[in-house]
């Protein structure tokens, strides 16, 4: 199949695009980079839109907390700029580059909010949805409109930036992103504890969100994941470790790890390097990587054959659905979100989703993030909805793309 | 305010409907007496009354599906309530609708602290909840100045919001799983305990959809700590200018209070002959400005603080040293509202966000619509996420002054959109500024969310009337005008 590239540099142009594809009935891959396309499910379209040529920050106040950037714009261009202010984009965007064996940096804004990508700071600071404030783009039809607004509180209307995020560029092609940036942190601290088993650990993580110290980090890897850190003080720790993160001003970081310590006891702290280095792996699922030769011992797991699953649980239920992982299959893991997020890399069977979705029932929701493409054609790469939120999921897609040209099946088939 | 023409065929059938709906919801569920149906006639916007053609007060989430499937297959338009406390007349009754009343689903369901959230019924009050789990110290984020009285069922509805929301989030920050009923009687789950739902963020778009979604019958909320101190400074400007720049510098500082709120000299007079809070008269502009989290972090950051101010040129600053002098702040802020009642015979409460960089300017247009309209104004704004609350005082006994100010407030609306921010921060678009949403969207933007009405509610049988300025018909929106070959575009560079 001979795949054309069109690649417009205004919205004008993309909507012009889309109009083009909707009249040829050509479905559209929707890509910016392209760094994500190992996510979701295969999509074979004729034709790719390339937004990367929709790139730049088009407003940026840091007083307003508020940022708006054209969708192609790369992070690598965005988190500087934020840095310089000593802002950040709160939510703690991942960088799956090192677990797809990538080189890190490619990504853009409109993909990060299109896959909804978070990391250890979701459980205090929220998702990529809850810092997508306003959209611009193209839906299926060709029409080229705005939902949201551009200022940190905004109920008029419905929420439409809500929907883009993590709809995977299934419901409408996004143009222009407005989101919202918060202070980043003067200071960050990490509390080690040593050879805590799963629940133990997680019971540990439950005290520490249930404090009153503001904990922005709630981790656990256990022992054969913590000697893949780079960060000496983990690997060296011998055993399992369990992270609680500290971060804000420094005289409130200094009280508040005293504080934990007290209370949940501490085999070390981390220093502030040492904490951005740790918080970077378990964000980026980097321990789950192939081993690029640069990037040195220890690094990644060395076996991309394994496929990586997402698995999102009530804090709780952490340990005992890790439990029944291992017990069903050859499988790593590790918490992050106070033992609410699993990540576990699974030696590739032909029913570990059926093993994960069974260990889970109704208490969450596993996605496939890592699997080669002819897995993904055939697995459901995204968790099963229940009918009713299926047949709704697939009315909505219909009133944004009714022709089904965006990213056609990229979540569900049909959708 | 024009509602949709009443359906004569429907009121026609009124008798029918009761009957239908009392073999779902039995004895006193079903209200069709029109003294009874009084209480129901207007919310918190009570500028606008209109009685409903029936009321039906269900218990149970399965009541609830038979209403809506019922309704939808006799074509009748339903209104869901929470408490009513909405201020944009999101439950404004409908005189050929039946009004779905909420306040039955009053029980907490589940409070689980290892969690972190409370499962609820949807007409438990926004400060139930934080009551319900006080006793561990943890609390519900969002806090609506109507917390005491207003539904979480309704803060979901509105997305409501509060002073803690610039550090905390609105609503949809702090939901994590909902039961639904859609108008054909579907119930739906969307989330639970765990974070995000999968597939489509559904429950990003029912949150704030002002009841025109669905009906929500079960709610999950995460649930705080509570800050281990709070402390507030109140910090006093010879110009509203100087205010404004004060906040851009606390919040280019790197610091999110927990509650950062301005006033300006009318509503500083107002609330300070109410209850003599200890305001300073002399200023142009108050600031209460917050913080809470460990002492040691609260102590750093008011030294600071008060820092800024100084640098900022403000003429009046004190630090709360209480508990008692710290809530002292408050009382004069919270009591605002009532406040200016006292001074006024009426006023008409205004709600939209604009960046914060153009408060002086927007201030000082709002003057001279003022001086224009010939009412007074007085403002109170949420300073940390420029939401402003302009007050506009009028006496609805003298022939006129109620369109002046609706007329006023209008204005101030659209200056907010022209400045770059938005009709509603936090009360709603509703009927009160639903005819104004074309001066913030224009129609493409409207189509395509009436678009996402259709996949909810194909017949536009929930809320008709409220949000959107023009009721369309699905079919009619679902029409794709391109044809093969009419249109391609040589120019697009393709590799």
């Amino acid at each position: 199949m001979t795949v054309t590239t069109v690649k417009p540099d205004s919205a004008v142009q993309a909507a012009d695009a889309v109009r083009w594809a909707l009249s040829e009935g050509t479905p559209l891959d929707v890509a910016g980079s392209g760094s994500k396309r190992g996510l979701g499910r295969p999509i074979q379209t004729a034709c790719t839109l390339d937004l990367s040529g929709l790139s730049g920050v088009v407003a940026y106040e840091a007083e307003e907390l508020v940022l708006t950037a054209r969708a192609g714009t790369p992070m690598a261009e965005i988190l500087p700029m934020l840095a310089e202010r000593r802002q950040q984009l709160a939510f703690e965007p991942q960088d799956l580059g090192a677990l797809f064996g990538q080189p890190e940096g490619q990504g853009t804004l409109g993909g990060v909010i299109s896959c909804g990508l978070a990391g250890p700071r979701r459980i205090s600071a929220g998702s990529a949805r809850d810092h997508t404030l306003g959209i611009e783009g193209v839906n299926g039809r060709g029409d080229l409109y705005k939902g949201g607004g551009k200022v940190v509180k905004n109920v008029t209307g419905y929420d439409v930036p809500k929907l883009m995020a993590g709809s995977f560029g299934t419901l409408t092609v996004l143009t222009e992103l407005t989101v919202k940036v918060l202070p980043a942190p003067e200071d960050v601290r990490t509390l080690l504890l040593a050879g805590r088993e799963d629940a133990g650990a997680v019971a540990v993580l439950t005290a520490a969100l249930q404090s009153p110290y503001d904990v922005s980090g709630a981790a656990h890897l256990p022992a054969a994941v913590a000697a893949r850190s780079h960060v000496r003080a983990v690997a060296a720790a011998g055993g399992a470790v369990t992270l609680v993160r500290v971060e804000g001003f420094g005289p409130s970081v200094t009280a508040r790890v005293a504080a934990l310590t007290e209370e949940l006891g501490a085999d070390a702290v981390l220093d502030r390097d040492e904490s951005r280095a740790v918080w970077k792996e378990v964000r980026d699922v980097a321990y789950f990587g192939p081993s690029p030769a640069s990037a040195g011992e220890g690094r990644g797991g060395g076996d991309d054959s394994r496929h990586v699953w997402k698995i999102s649980v009530q804090p709780s239920e952490g340990p005992r659905v890790a439990e029944s992982i291992r017990w069903a299959l050859d499988a790593e893991l590790y918490f992050d979100w106070g033992g609410g997020l699993i990540w576990a890399a699974v030696a590739p069977t032909a029913d570990s989703a059926t093993a994960i979705r069974g260990a889970l029932g109704t208490a969450g929701h596993a996605t496939l993030v890592r699997a080669p493409e002819d897995v993904r054609i055939t697995a459901e790469v995204f968790h099963p909805l229940p009918e009713p939120v299926m047949a709704l999921s697939r009315r909505v897609k219909e009133s944004f793309d009714p022709c089904g040209i965006l990213n056609p099946g990229r979540m569900y088939a049909g959708v | 305010m024009r509602m949709p023409a009443p359906d004569d065929g429907v009121i026609a059938r009124r008798r029918e409907i009761i009957a239908a709906l009392r073999a779902i919801v039995p004895g006193e569920g079903v209200i069709a007496d029109e003294s009874e149906l009084r209480a129901y006639e207007c919310d918190g916007l009570t500028a606008y009354r209109q009685l409903p053609m029936v009321v039906v007060l269900p218990s149970t989430t399965e009541q609830v599906s038979w209403v809506l499937r019922t309704c939808k297959e006799m074509g009748v338009k339903v209104v869901p309530r929470g408490a009513g406390t909405s201020l944009s007349g999101g439950a404004l009754p409908l005189a050929d609708g039946v009004l779905l009343g909420m306040g039955k689903f009053n029980r907490i369901l589940d409070i689980d602290f290892a969690n972190r959230c409370v499962v609820t019924q949807p007409g438990v009050t926004n400060l139930g909840i934080s009551n319900a789990v006080a006793h561990e110290a943890f609390y519900y984020a969002p806090d609506p100045s109507s917390q005491i009285a207003c539904t979480i069922g309704g803060n979901i509805a509105e997305n409501s919001g509060g002073v803690h929301c610039l550090k905390y989030g609105l609503t949809t920050n702090n939901v994590l799983g909902l039961e639904m009923v859609l108008m054909d009687g579907t119930i739906l789950r969307l989330g639970g305990k765990h974070l995000d739902a999968g597939g489509y963020d559904l429950m990003g778009i029912v949150t704030g959809s002002e009841g025109l979604l669905g009906v929500v019958t079960e709610v999950t909320v995460r649930i705080l700590k509570k800050p281990a101190t709070a402390r507030a400074v109140l910090i006093g400007f010879p110009t509203s200018e100087q205010g404004g720049d004060c906040v851009a510098a606390i919040i280019a500082a790197g610091i999110i209070p927990g509650g950062m709120e301005m006033m300006d000299r009318p509503a500083i007079h107002a609330a300070e002959d109410f209850v003599h809070a200890g305001y300073p008269l002399d200023v142009e502009a108050l600031l209460i400005v917050e913080l809470d989290g460990p002492a040691a972090e609260v102590d750093h950051l008011i030294d600071q603080v008060a820092e800024i101010a100084r640098s900022k040129g403000c003429c009046y600053s004190r630090v709360s040293t209480s508990e008692e002098e710290r809530l002292s702040f408050w009382a004069g802020r919270k009591a605002a509202f009532p406040a200016v009642g006292r001074i006024s015979p009426d006023y008409y409460c205004m709600d939209g966000t604009i960046p914060r960089k153009a408060l002086p300017l927007v201030l000082h247009r709002m003057q001279e619509m003022s001086d224009r309209y010939a009412l007074r104004v007085a403002n109170v704004f949420h300073a940390g996420d420029g939401n402003l609350h302009p007050l506009i005082l009028y006496d609805a006994n003298k022939p006129g002054e109620l369109e002046r100010a609706e007329a006023f407030g209008n204005d101030i609306l659209r200056l907010c959109v022209e400045v770059g921010g938005v009709l509603t921060g936090e009360h709603g678009v509703g009927v009160e500024k639903r005819d104004l949403m074309t001066d913030q969207f224009d129609e493409v933007d409207l189509d395509q969310q009436q678009r996402i009405k259709c996949a909810f509610d194909p017949d536009g049988l929930l809320n008709p009337g409220k949000v959107f300025p023009k009721l369309h018909r699905c079919a009619e929106l679902g029409r794709v005008h391109i044809h093969k070959g009419e249109l391609r575009f040589p120019d697009i560079p393709r590799f």
